[in-house]
């Protein structure tokens, strides 16, 4: 049999039954349609979050105490600071003579309590310089952001985030005011901006002061860690080696330290990411399961409605074989039409999504497209088998009688 | 051309085997025009089955053309049935969805012939069976006797040896039984082997060679001159 006769046979049962046609079709194109429309959620958010990071910069290298952290803020020691050889202040300065970097920030964190007027709240406290709010891309509210602090100097200014400053001096302005943070005193230079958390510390919650002040504040001579701002992206793999050996050489050769690229945490979201949306890729496909069993169901029914159909091809001459293929191109394409249609509908669903929702960025990744097609395709294939099997072992003479 | 040898053919109806034939002996030439009669239950579908590949003995051999074909598989039974042998069925067994020019095609379209040759082919059908102008009925479209027409344009379309007809006017009415008949007749004269099961004694009484069974046995097998 031709190939042009196998579509055209199957083709006018499709035809013929409209009304199964049509449930079969929507049927599939539900399945293929979840697949893309989870699936672009999930890419979606991927690209949300990578993106908010890339805000970050990714020009970004994190120097962390200790050699066993190897991502994130992970292990006790890397967060108290704590680490056989203090990374300290001076290291931090030390890596200024590195000619590919842009901006060092070490940092010192903790908590104490901030007291104005009688009122006293225990607050997060970062140690940091200037040029942590350009790492950070922070704005400020009003005021500006440790003015004349450096990695050597720490004159006694600090700036607060908008709750401890609402907490502290209500509707007050608070620029120019002298605050007690912990045994230490300073004025409030900048009110920040900034909402949301960054390294694990609610910012609008939090008191910057000087990273000397803070080293004092705190009495520890250990940075958390140091943010350094690199010139070109290209290089910081030869910048992150130059870190490691300038270190070393201070820590009397010891590589005690843990240098990990803003990059690497990326790539880790977007890996968990990837695995977010292909899981919701897979539940979505069960569906396209569920669209299998029920075109195997209805061909199942249509065997035994055109049991004299199939006698009387049999008794023309048709082979088993090509009775088995017109029931499994006839499954086919129930599948792949209805996984075409879903094609349409799950792109045309999403790019209305995308009007309605402008700030999330529905993504529909080009492979699921391709994977659900498949599925849908594939399982139109393994359901569409077992009837079309069927079909082809009926006994010519019962077949034609029409019972079985 | 077909020669049965001791054929038997048994079913299990519950605990009971039913010989539905029973060791029949039988020989039909080629052109012949051969009537097979007898009440339900004498086997003579079943003869008719077997004599068309559909069904096969339990025992015995069927010769058809020098060829045994009790030793062939599903796919070469369909091979002969597809080249050598024409149906006409009582209840016509046309496709519904299809056209008289597409159920006429059918068996062509099956053993992959080209459809330009196709064309030629169901045209030259039609015009044996009076139909060239409803080639592109649907069967409803179609009345009972024009429908049987059909039926027999596309038992004829492949240019069988034998046209194998299962009671082809049981479903009509006497007019169109009596074309269906005549068709039939015309194209044995031609040269095509026909072989019909009736219980209409009229037709059987037409045809050259009266068989009648009984219980799965030959009883009579006469000649009418």
């Amino acid at each position: 049999m031709r190939l042009k006769d196998l579509l055209f046979l199957s083709y006018t049962t499709l035809i013929r039954y409209p009304l199964r046609t049509i449930m079969l079709l929507i049927a599939t194109s539900i399945g293929v349609m979840a697949v893309i429309l989870l699936t672009a959620v999930g890419e979606g958010a991927r690209d949300y979050i990578t993106g908010e990071f890339r805000s970050l910069g990714t020009n970004l290298l994190i120097v962390i105490p200790g050699r066993n952290e190897t991502s994130g803020g992970g292990s006790p020691a890397g967060l108290a600071g704590l680490s056989p050889r203090p990374l300290t202040i001076e290291d931090a300065q030390s890596l200024s003579q590195i000619d590919n970097i842009r901006r060092i920030a070490p940092l010192v964190m903790g908590e104490a309590p901030a007291q104005y007027d009688g009122l006293e709240r225990a607050a997060p406290i970062l140690g940091t310089t200037p040029e942590f709010l350009m790492i950070r891309q922070w704005e400020m509210e009003s005021g500006s952001f440790l003015p004349g602090a450096s990695m050597r100097y720490s004159p006694p200014v600090c700036a607060i985030g908008k709750e401890i400053k609402s907490e502290l001096f209500g509707d007050e302005n608070a620029i120019g005011e002298w605050m007690r943070i912990g045994d230490r005193r300073c004025r409030v230079a900048g009110v920040i901006a900034e909402e949301g958390r960054t390294i694990g510390l609610d910012v609008q919650k939090a008191v910057v002061i000087p990273v000397a002040l803070g080293t004092a504040l705190f009495n520890r001579d250990s940075l958390f860690r140091i943010m350094v701002d690199v010139e070109s992206s290209s290089r910081m793999d030869q910048t992150k080696q130059s870190i490691l050996s300038i270190i070393k050489r201070r820590h009397q050769g010891k590589e005690d330290i843990t240098v990990i690229k803003q990059d690497t945490v990326l790539q880790s979201f977007d890996n968990i990411f990837n695995v977010l949306t292909m899981a919701l890729g897979s539940i979505a496909s069960i569906s396209l399961f569920v669209a299998g069993i029920l075109i195997m169901n209805v061909m199942l029914v249509a065997v035994s409605q055109r049991q004299s159909e199939i006698g009387l091809l049999k008794a023309i001459g048709a082979k088993n074989k090509q009775i088995n293929n017109l029931f499994v191109v006839e499954a086919i394409m129930l599948s792949g039409l209805g996984a075409i249609m879903g094609l349409i509908l799950g792109h045309t669903v999403t790019q209305a999504l995308k009007v309605a929702f402008p700030t999330f960025n529905f993504l529909p990744p080009m492979w699921a497209s391709y994977v659900s097609f498949i599925v849908a395709l594939m399982s139109g294939i393994i359901f569409g088998l077992l009837p079309a099997r069927r079909a082809a072992k009926l006994d010519p003479v019962e077949a034609l009688s029409g019972n079985k | 051309m077909i020669r049965l040898e001791k054929l038997s053919r048994e079913f299990q109806v519950g605990n009971q085997v039913v010989h539905a034939l029973d060791e029949v002996d039988l020989v039909i030439n080629e052109k012949e025009y051969v009537s097979i009669m007898g009440v339900s239950g004498s086997g003579k579908s079943t003869l008719l089955n077997i004599l068309g590949l559909l069904d096969t003995p339990t025992s015995g051999d069927y010769i058809l053309s020098g060829i045994n074909t009790s030793k062939m598989d599903d796919d070469e039974m369909a091979g002969i049935r597809s080249t050598k042998i024409g149906f006409v069925f009582q209840s016509f067994h046309l496709i519904p969805r299809l056209t008289a020019f597409e159920n006429i095609e059918m068996p062509m379209i099956l053993s992959g012939i080209h459809p330009k040759e196709r064309s030629n082919m169901v045209n030259f059908a039609l015009e044996r069976v009076g139909l060239t102008d409803r080639s592109d009925h649907r069967p409803e479209q179609l009345s009972g006797g024009q429908r049987q027409r059909v039926a027999i344009a596309r038992s004829i379309v492949m240019e069988p040896d034998v046209l194998l007809a299962d009671e082809p006017t049981g479903n009509l009415d006497s007019t169109s039984g009596k074309e269906v008949v005549k068709l039939i007749e015309e194209l044995n004269l031609s040269g095509l082997t026909l072989i019909v099961v009736t219980h209409d004694r009229e037709m059987g009484e037409r045809s050259n060679r009266l068989i009648r069974l009984k219980d799965g046995k030959v009883i009579t097998d006469q000649s009418n001159t």
